[in-house]
C-alpha cells in the first residue's frame, strides 16, 4: 500500500471509529470522511458523487454489474476476468470472441447483441496481458445493436495507466479495486451512471443509496481514496518512468534468452504489464524456480487449491500450447525500480537455461 | 539434501515431511492437484491442500501445488472407463504412482533440482550389494509395497519412504501428534480419490460410458438373476450380485462384456493353476523360480513359479488359488516375503 493511503486509514481504525450511518457525533465525523472521499473519487473518474458505490472490491463491482443489472441477457468477451466470466457463465449469458491480442472482436460482439441484451462488459484493460480494449468503439457497437443495454467495464487494471475521465464517459457502470493502485484488498468502487437500472445485489440497511447495503469500511474507503487520487495526480509521469523499465526488461528478456516472445505488443497494452512466454517449458516449473530466486511472478490465475490453471485468456487468444504453458506475468508497479529490473533480468537469464538443460529431450509423437 | 516431499494432506505425508525437515534436509512440500471434476472434498480438494499447507507452515517449508490434472485424465481416470467398458479391473491407484507420482512428478522434481522425491507410502527402501531394494513396510498391516512394486533402480535411487520404517502406524500418528500436527489424527483414506462416496463407481462410470443390464447364470448356463451393469462386476466377487442368500457362497467365474453375461460358481470353480502377468517391471531384473504372489493391496501371498516367456510372465500357482480379476496389479515377492522383486497386470 502506499504510505500515505496506510496513515490516512489509521486514524479511523482507532479515534475516529464510528459508524457513517449513526446520528451522532462520532458517527458524523465518520460521514463526514465517506463524503469526503466520495467527491474526490468522483472528480478521479469525472462521474457525479452520486454516481459514486463503495464496494467490496472488484469481483464486487463486476459481479452487481452482472446480477444487477435488468432482466435480459448479459454478454461478456472471452478474456474477461472470471469475476464477470464467470458471473456471465452462471446468468447464461454470450461469451464472445476476442482478437489475437485479447481485444474483444467487435464484430463478433455486434453479431452477439440484440434487443434482448441487459448488459454488456468489456474490460478496460486485461488483467493477464496488459491488452487495452477501445471502449468509445465497443461504446458505439452496444448503442447501435442493444440500445437498452448498460455497458460496464471493469476497470480495475487501468486505474494506474489509464485516464478514467476518458473511459467514464462511454460507458455506464465502471468498477475499480482499491489494492491495485496502492489502496487496501476489500474495498472498491462501483461507478453507476445517473438513471442506470442497477438493481443491488446486497441488501439490508441501504447504504449507498440502495445500491449496496452493508456498514461501510471506513478506514478502507478514506485510504482507497487518498491512493486513487495519488495515483491519479502520479500517473503522467509513472506511466513514462515504468514504461521505461518495462521496455527495459522485456526487451532483455526476449533479446537475451533465446525462446521468449513477447505475448501482446507494446503499443497495444498498458506501461506496467510485461507478458512473456517461454517456449517449450512449463510454466509451474519456472514460476517454482523464479520464486525460490526471489522473483514474484504469476502466470494465469489460482483455483481456491492455489494450482495454476491454464490461462483462459491465451487460450481465447489462439496461442498454440508449446507457448502458452510458459506464461509469465512480470507487473511493475509504483514500487518497482532499476533494480528490481536487473534482479529479475539476472534470474532469468539463469533460470530458463537451467531448466532447458535439464528438460529430457522431446520424444517425437 | 534438497527434498520434494508429496503432500497428499493425511498424516503419512504430514510425518514424512517432519521427519526430512527434522533431520535437516532442505525441504519443499508439493500438493498435487490430480483430480477437477467433482470429489467428496470439494473443489480440487481444497480442503486437503489447505492441510497439507497448514502442516508445511507448522513445519516451517514452503509448500506449492502442481496441476496434474490433465496428465491424470488421459493416464488415470480414462484408462480407469475404458478398462471397466472393456471388461477388465483396473487398479487406478498402482497406475496413479506408475504415471504421476512416480514419473510425472519425479521428472518435475528433476527438472526443478530436488535430489529426491518422499511420500508417506509404508514401503522400505534399502540397499544390497550396491544395489537398491524394494521392501515391504514394517507394519505388515500397513504394508503398502503393493502400490509401489513398479519402481526400478533409477526410481529407488532417488525415492524416499521416511514412514516405511515404523512398525506401527499409531507410532506414525503419535509422531504426529507430538508435532502438533493437525492431520494427527485425520482417517486414512479408503477409496479411489475421484470417486464419491454418494455417487459411487456406479455414478462415476454412468456418466462416462454406457452400462448394460447383465443375466447372471451358473456354469451350466441356467439363469439365476440379472444385474443392471454388466460394467461394474468384477471376477472373483462375491457380494452384490443380486442372488437369494442361505445356499453355497457363490462368485463371479467370469464376465462376458460383449454378451452381457455374468457366470457366477463355487470356491472350487473359481480356483485356477496360472495366471498371465502383463507389462511386468522389475525392481533388478527379471526373476524366475519359485516367489510369493500377492494379486491385492492388502491380500496374502502365495507361492508359485515364474517362468518368462516372450515378454509376459507365467505364474503357476503352488496350489490353486482363486482367479485374478484381469486388470489387476499382480506383485512378486521373495520367498521371504520381505521384498519385492517386480510385478505386472493380470492378463485376462
Amino acid at each position: 500500500m502506499r504510505p500515505e493511503a496506510v496513515a490516512a486509514m489509521v486514524p479511523f481504525l482507532t479515534e475516529r471509529f464510528g459508524n457513517p450511518s449513526g446520528s451522532h457525533g462520532v458517527a458524523r465525523d465518520a460521514r463526514r470522511a465517506i463524503d469526503e472521499a466520495r467527491d474526490r473519487v468522483a472528480d478521479v473518474i469525472g462521474c457525479g458523487p452520486g454516481e459514486v458505490v463503495f464496494t467490496g472490491g472488484g469481483t464486487e463491482g463486476d459481479n452487481t454489474a452482472i446480477g444487477g443489472a435488468a432482466a435480459g441477457r448479459s454478454v461478456c468477451p472471452a478474456a474477461e476476468h472470471h469475476a464477470v466470466l464467470h458471473a456471465v457463465e452462471r446468468a447464461g449469458g454470450t461469451v464472445v470472441a476476442v482478437d489475437a491480442l485479447a481485444r474483444v472482436d467487435l464484430d463478433a460482439l455486434a453479431a452477439a447483441l440484440g434487443p434482448d441484451v441487459a448488459v454488456v462488459s468489456v474490460m478496460a484493460v486485461n488483467n493477464e496481458v496488459g491488452s487495452v480494449n477501445d471502449l468509445a468503439a465497443v461504446a458505439s457497437v452496444v448503442r447501435d445493436r442493444a440500445p437498452g443495454a448498460l455497458l460496464h467495464t471493469d476497470a480495475v487494471q487501468a486505474a494506474c495507466w489509464l485516464d478514467l475521465r476518458q473511459l467514464w464517459p462511454h460507458v455506464d457502470l465502471l468498477s475499480l479495486s482499491g489494492h491495485k493502485f496502492g489502496g487496501p484488498k476489500g474495498v472498491g468502487v462501483l461507478a453507476v451512471r445517473e438513471g442506470s437500472a442497477l438493481e443491488a445485489i446486497i441488501v439490508g440497511g441501504g447504504q449507498e443509496r440502495e445500491r449496496r447495503s452493508g456498514t461501510h469500511n471506513v478506514p478502507g474507503i478514506v485510504a482507497l481514496t487518498e491512493a486513487l487520487a495519488l495515483t491519479d495526480e502520479q500517473r503522467v509521469e509513472e506511466n513514462v518512468r515504468i514504461g521505461a523499465l518495462r521496455d527495459r526488461l522485456v526487451d532483455r528478456l526476449t533479446g537475451s534468452v533465446p525462446g521468449v516472445r513477447e505475448t501482446v505488443p507494446r503499443t497495444a497494452k498498458v506501461a506496467g504489464s510485461a507478458h512473456v512466454m517461454v517456449e517449450d517449458v512449463e510454466g509451474e516449473a519456472l514460476l517454482f524456480l523464479l520464486d525460490r530466486a526471489g522473483v514474484c511472478a504469476s502466470a494465469a490465475s489460482s483455483c481456491a487449491s492455489g494450482a495454476m490453471e491454464p490461462s483462459h485468456v491465451l487460450a481465447a487468444m489462439g496461442i498454440e500450447p508449446a507457448w502458452s504453458g510458459g506464461a509469465v506475468r512480470l507487473s511493475l508497479g509504483r514500487t518497482t525500480a532499476d533494480a528490481d529490473v536487473d534482479r529479475a533480468l539476472d534470474v532469468f537469464a539463469d533460470v530458463v537455461p537451467t531448466l532447458r538443460s535439464r528438460m529430457r529431450p522431446r520424444v517425437a509423437p | 539434501m534438497n527434498i520434494l516431499v508429496a503432500m497428499s494432506g493425511g498424516v503419512d505425508s504430514s510425518v514424512a515431511a517432519a521427519l526430512l525437515a527434522r533431520a535437516g534436509h532442505d525441504v519443499v512440500g508439493v500438493t498435487m492437484r490430480l483430480w477437477g471434476g467433482e470429489s467428496d472434498t470439494g473443489c480440487c480438494s481444497v480442503a486437503d491442500v489447505d492441510d497439507a499447507r497448514r502442516v508445511a507452515q507448522q513445519l516451517g517449508i514452503d509448500h506449492v501445488v502442481f496441476n496434474f490434472t490433465d496428465d491424470f485424465a488421459a493416464h488415470v481416470v480414462e484408462p480407469y472407463v475404458d478398462a471397466h467398458a472393456n471388461g477388465t479391473t483396473p487398479n487406478p491407484c498402482v497406475e496413479c504412482n506408475r504415471r504421476i507420482k512416480f514419473a510425472r512428478l519425479t521428472e518435475r522434481a528433476a527438472l526443478l533440482g530436488f535430489d529426491a522425491v518422499a511420500t508417506g507410502h509404508y514401503a522400505r527402501i534399502g540397499r544390497r550389494d550396491g544395489r537398491r531394494t524394494l521392501e515391504r513396510g514394517a507394519d505388515r498391516a500397513k504394508d503398502q509395497s503393493y502400490v509401489v512394486h513398479m519402481l526400478g533402480q533409477d526410481e529407488l535411487a532417488t525415492t524416499l519412504f521416511p514412514v516405511g520404517e515404523y512398525a506401527d502406524k499409531d507410532d506414525v500418528r503419535q509422531v504426529a501428534a507430538s508435532l502438533g500436527l493437525r492431520t494427527a489424527a485425520k482417517p486414512d483414506s479408503q477409496d479411489v480419490c475421484f470417486i464419491t462416496s454418494t455417487g459411487g463407481r456406479p455414478a462415476f462410470l454412468g456418466r462416462r460410458l454406457s452400462l448394460h443390464p447383465a443375466r447372471v447364470v451358473d456354469s451350466a448356463g441356467r439363469r439365476l438373476g440379472a444385474l443392471p451393469s454388466v460394467e461394474l462386476v468384477t471376477v472373483g466377487q462375491r457380494k452384490g450380485l443380486g442372488l437369494p442368500g442361505g445356499g453355497p457362497k457363490r462368485y463371479v467365474l467370469d464376465v462376458d462384456r460383449r454378451s452381457g453375461t455374468v457366470i457366477v460358481g463355487s470356491d472350487a470353480e473359481l480356483r485356477r493353476d496360472a495366471l498371465r502377468a502383463e507389462d511386468p517391471t522389475w525392481v533388478d531384473g527379471t526373476v524366475t523360480g519359485p516367489v510369493l504372489v500377492q494379486c491385492s493391496a492388502h491380500g496374502s501371498a502365495e507361492p508359485a513359479q515364474l517362468t518368462l516367456v516372450d515378454g509376459v510372465v507365467d505364474v503357476r500357482w503352488d496350489e490353486p488359488q482363486r482367479r485374478v480379476a484381469p486388470g489387476q496389479a499382480v506383485v512378486f515377492y521373495d520367498v521371504s516375503d520381505r521384498y519385492v522383486l517386480g510385478g505386472g497386470v493380470c492378463a485376462t
